[in-house]
């Protein structure tokens, strides 16, 4: 019995030995007292550097003559530094870039060309409990669409967009004074630009366009007359339970060169004002985004002038969910409806291309990822069933440390050639125009 | 030798009668203890991920967590580290019933993105732990059984009420008596082989209350660990409501972070 007894004993022994964990440290004999990290401090806390160095390069994928085969060649280093203080914080971003298919170009900060890309130069402040305010170089967004803009109508950069940069320069930054008020009732973001803050369109310079004065694919320069005046815009926004609702206003200019200068024979940016309203609420298993818009191009406010281009309603309606473990899907669909329809066909050149009434857009995201989120698959496809044109964006990313990343994908844009009223064939839709700028990219990225 | 009889007799059998409390009892103390300590609390959050092939790499965030009503929570995080996600912030409002709401800012773009709930067992930030260890699994998922109690630990047994909606066929919590920390969690899968365990190796009490301080999480299946630890770590800060919004997603809340 005794022998029984002592086996039963040492088996349970030893079976808590090797199932019950330890306590650990803090919670044996020894003391518990915390102690906290002890900070020195020094004015260099206030102050952080973070930098990268990224290099790119990329080839044209069909054969054409207009632009160089190489679409992509560039080292860019990026250095920010930011400083924190108790009444003011300020932000310095700088690109420094070495471009081998755009070589020759001048320095200027308002396109981004030339080898100094400045990304943010700006300080921001709490005059009140109820305020902040933002002043100077700044990238800005709202609205709810994913790559597809309403009521954001801060300048893009649709080149570095195309070519394969970073998403982050697909947006341009802005020279701006912001400012937000918060309120229980509503908040507001009043956003004003002292002067024009065009997007960084597609000029011809580096990536062709279809031109409808000679009805064909065109790598003539758009050199457009920037405005001069001044921009405002506004976001009042507010949740409602987990609905979050959003109006908007913007009193410029059109962002792109949507119309022509005959006197001075120039491209150039019409008179735009537009009002939206948004709403992004989840819904079932994903979140449901929703979005308007209307653009009043007041310089041509009965569409008749065919030299600008007419106002549209723009509707956007999106759901994204988590399809499966680390694998989602969003999907969007896009409208544009052109007012004063007949007025624009009327006035048209009727030998040349004309739109649709409506255009209509579907996108597609898929994003999965894998070994421990350092493989990123990401596909982004846009597709206009109505102009029968699309662009697909597919992307493969990899973090082989903390530090180093690889990045290989493509932008592949595709359209139908169509037989214009004049007999010429030509590519002259949305996307089917960039045909030939359709590219591969790899790119690696070192952070620091 | 009688008495040697009846001491095994109570460390058998005695624990579990001598034991007033109920395993749900157990289990709501040990949520507490884990994710509800004070009214609202920060942590500077470092992580080392330590893969199959012992590649590291490391992630450091700050956390601010507000609990609200109803036992809802808002969670408010930081990222410092990597360079990459530097200055990128995240939003949950954690609610008990219903999906989580959530937010990413991306600085670079000035972009506040809304996520979808997702899975709660996905990989948070490319480490071992997923979203759920990091602010709570609802202790109504599982059925809880109190399957052994000694000195140190009341020992539970959890198996999930929806299968599949879970990787683990069961999972066993060691809870410390005294604290009600959770020391070590072991997952088994469907064929009850061992193959996640979590383990709480450093405990301090901080404004009185015991808070685990360093932890790992070891998984077999994905290979490797991560080892976290939590620092500068206070309860009861006075976190006012609106850190939580939009305007401290896009503006980090510095005072609060440091």
């Amino acid at each position: 019995m005794k022998h029984i007894i002592f086996l039963f004993t040492f088996f349970m022994t030893s079976y808590a030995m090797a199932a019950v964990p330890a306590l650990p440290m803090g919670l044996d004999d020894s003391s518990s007292s915390f102690s906290s990290d002890s900070f020195e401090d020094s004015v260099w806390d206030n102050f952080e550097f973070d930098s990268f160095l990224d290099v790119r390069a990329g080839t044209r994928l069909y054969d054409q003559d207009l632009q160089s085969d190489t679409s992509l060649a560039e080292v860019r280093l990026q250095t920010g530094v930011s400083y924190e203080g108790d009444l003011l914080s300020a932000n310095l971003v700088a690109d420094f870039i070495y471009d081998d298919v755009d070589r020759d170009m001048d320095q200027n900060f308002q396109t981004g060309t030339g080898s100094i890309d400045l990304r943010e130069a700006n300080f921001s402040f709490t005059p009140f409990d109820f305020m902040d305010v933002k002043i100077g170089r700044q990238v800005l967004t709202w609205g709810v669409g994913d790559m597809v803009f309403i009521n954001d109508l801060f300048p893009k950069d649709w080149n570095a967009f195309f070519i394969g940069r970073d998403v982050e320069y697909l947006k341009a930054p802005s020279d701006a004074i912001k400012m937000s008020l918060f309120s229980s009732v509503a908040n507001l973001d009043l956003v004003y630009m002292p002067r024009h803050d065009a997007s960084r369109y597609i000029d011809g310079r580096r990536i062709s366009y279809y031109d409808a004065m000679t009805q064909s694919e065109s790598n003539t320069v758009v050199d457009a007359m920037r405005q001069t005046d001044d921009e405002f815009t506004l976001r009042l926004y507010q949740s409602v339970g987990s609905v979050e609702l959003a109006a908007y206003y913007f009193d410029g200019f059109w962002k792109e060169p949507e119309g022509f200068d005959i006197v001075a024979g120039k491209a150039m940016y019409p008179a735009l004002r537009v009002y939206g309203l948004s709403m992004r609420s989840p819904f079932g298993p994903g979140i449901l985004s929703s979005e308007f818009g209307y653009y009043d191009s007041l310089d041509d406010a009965h569409g008749t002038d065919p030299l600008i281009r007419n106002s549209e309603s723009r509707f956007l309606l999106g759901y994204e969910q988590e399809a499966a473990q680390n694998f989602t899907v969003g999907v969007q669909y896009y409208t544009e409806i052109m007012d004063h329809y007949t007025g624009y066909q009327l006035s048209s050149d009727p030998t040349g291309y004309i739109k649709d009434h409506v255009r209509e857009m579907w996108t597609l995201r898929l994003t999965y990822l894998a070994m421990n989120q350092n493989l990123i698959l990401s596909l982004f496809n846009y597709y206009s069933p109505t102009d029968k044109d699309g662009y697909i964006r597919p992307k493969v990313t990899y973090k082989q440390s903390d530090n180093l990343q690889f990045e290989v994908g493509g932008n592949i844009f595709f359209g139908e050639t169509q037989i214009l009223p004049s007999g010429t064939e030509a590519q002259p839709t949305f996307w089917g125009q960039f045909e030939n700028a359709s590219n591969a990219f790899v790119a690696v990225r070192y952070t620091f | 030798m009688k008495k040697m009889f009846l001491t095994l007799l109570i460390m058998v059998f005695g624990a579990g009668a001598a034991n007033a409390m109920s395993v749900e009892k157990i289990i709501e103390r040990a949520n507490e203890a884990s994710y509800y300590k004070g009214d609202d609390g920060r942590a500077k959050v470092k992580m080392k991920i330590v893969d199959s092939q012992d590649r590291e790499r490391e992630r450091q965030f700050t956390i601010l967590r507000k609990n609200t009503a109803n036992q809802s929570q808002r969670f408010y995080v930081y990222f410092e580290r990597p360079s990459d996600v530097k200055k990128m912030s995240f939003l949950v409002y954690k609610y008990v019933k219903g999906d989580d709401d959530r937010w990413m800012y991306l600085p670079s773009l000035d972009l506040v993105k809304r996520i979808s709930a997702g899975d709660q067992r996905t990989s948070f930030v490319g480490s071992h732990f997923y979203y759920e260890d990091v602010s709570g699994r609802n202790p109504n998922a599982d059925v809880h059984t109190l399957v052994d109690t000694d000195d140190t630990y009341y020992v539970v047994e959890s198996k999930p009420k929806d299968q599949k909606s879970v990787e683990f066929s069961k999972y066993k919590t060691w809870i410390h008596k005294l604290s009600f920390l959770p020391i070590r969690t072991v997952y088994y899968d469907s064929k009850g082989q061992e193959y996640r365990t979590y383990t709480a190796t450093k405990v301090e009490t901080v404004k009185g209350y015991p808070t685990v301080v360093a932890a790992e999480m070891k998984d077999d299946v994905i290979g490797g660990k991560t080892i976290l630890t939590y620092e500068n770590v206070s309860y009861d800060v006075g976190l006012p409501d609106d850190i939580f919004t939009e305007r401290y997603l896009k503006k980090a809340p510095t005072q609060y972070l440091k």
